[in-house]
């Protein structure tokens, strides 16, 4: 799938040459010295500085994505990003053409690992409300914030587990937006199906989210009143 | 008036602006008259809140040092 990207081009641009005096075959600075390494090096250079900083950010979402792989997805995504880092031309778009270039990358893992069928009973989800449940449950007797404790026992770690619980049918869209900021119609762009699709899975993978999230809870005694 | 199921159904809609303006005024009608759903809305605010920042700056140091290590490697 090409990633688009403003400030980028899709074809294969050649950057624009400095203008140097033509030197001989042998000139006295050597075969390696010449403008061309300088600029392969300074290229080089700002590379890792893009991604150095984007790091954290690209893992994380790799992480909610593809799991497990996503040190993978992270590192195929540096290799595609370099191969192709003549085509960003717009230093300030940097980083949102990375995460498309990692979505890339995740969705073809994901392709490639097609473990989870759509599977989910539907009526189950679509009557449950957590907030709700958790008031009916009231698993914080002595709190005036109930609902607030129960999202404060969730540490990052165990909101990545909850994700990796919902197909990825469902997981992808709502990281998508709810982690990684696009929009409903971006998100569909970038999976490539129907706005009204998107806004489907979006629906039911909040659901679904809010389901497995009691569900961990009660599971890994997160509904103890803070007694981890 | 719509039912606080309605209602509930579509906050994470109504919050993300993709429910169409007649569904908008239909939700914001029920939530000036419901202090349960006005109760979820909060919650749903809370629980994007939580997804939002689920990202995060830090790395965990040896998967900093490993894909440091690849970024180096590139050539
Ligand atoms: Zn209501």
């Amino acid at each position: 799938m090409p990633v688009r990207v403003a400030g980028t081009t899709d074809e294969r641009a050649a950057p624009p040459e400095r203008r140097t005096p033509k030197r001989g075959p042998r000139s006295a600075a050597g075969p390696s010295a010449g403008p061309g390494a300088e600029r392969a090096a300074e290229r080089k250079q700002a590379f890792r500085e893009l991604v150095g900083t984007q790091l954290p950010r690209l893992y994380w979402a790799a992480r909610a994505l593809v799991g497990d792989d996503a040190e993978d997805a992270v590192q195929d995504c540096m290799v595609k990003a370099f191969e192709r880092f003549d085509q960003l031309h717009d230093p300030v778009a940097g980083p949102a053409w990375l995460r498309r270039i990692l979505i890339n990358c995740c969705r073809d893992r994901l392709r490639a690992d097609a473990r989870h069928p759509d599977s989910v009973g539907f009526e189950e989800v679509e009557s449950f409300s957590l907030y709700r449940k958790i008031a009916y449950e009231d698993p914080f007797p002595y709190s005036d914030s109930l609902h607030l404790d129960f999202l404060q026992e969730f540490g990052r770690e165990d909101v990545h587990a909850v994700l990796r619980r919902l197909p990825d049918l469902y997981r992808v869209p709502l990281v998508l937006v709810h982690m990684e900021g696009f929009l409903a119609r971006e998100t569909a762009e970038i999976l490539q199906v129907p706005l009204g699709t998107v806004l489907a899975r979006l629906h039911r993978g909040r659901k679904l989210f809010e389901k497995r999230m009691w569900d961990y809870a009660e599971e890994n005694g997160l509904l103890k009143g803070g007694s981890r | 008036m719509i039912s606080c199921a309605e209602a509930v159904r579509q906050l994470w809609e109504y919050l993300d602006a993709t429910v169409d303006p007649a569904r908008r005024a239909e939700i914001d009608d029920h939530l000036s008259l419901c202090a349960r759903c006005c109760g979820e809305l909060e919650f749903a605010v809370e629980m994007r809140r939580l997804l939002a920042d689920s990202g995060g700056p830090e790395l965990p140091e040896d998967v900093r040092g490993r894909l440091n290590r690849k970024l180096k490697e590139l050539e």
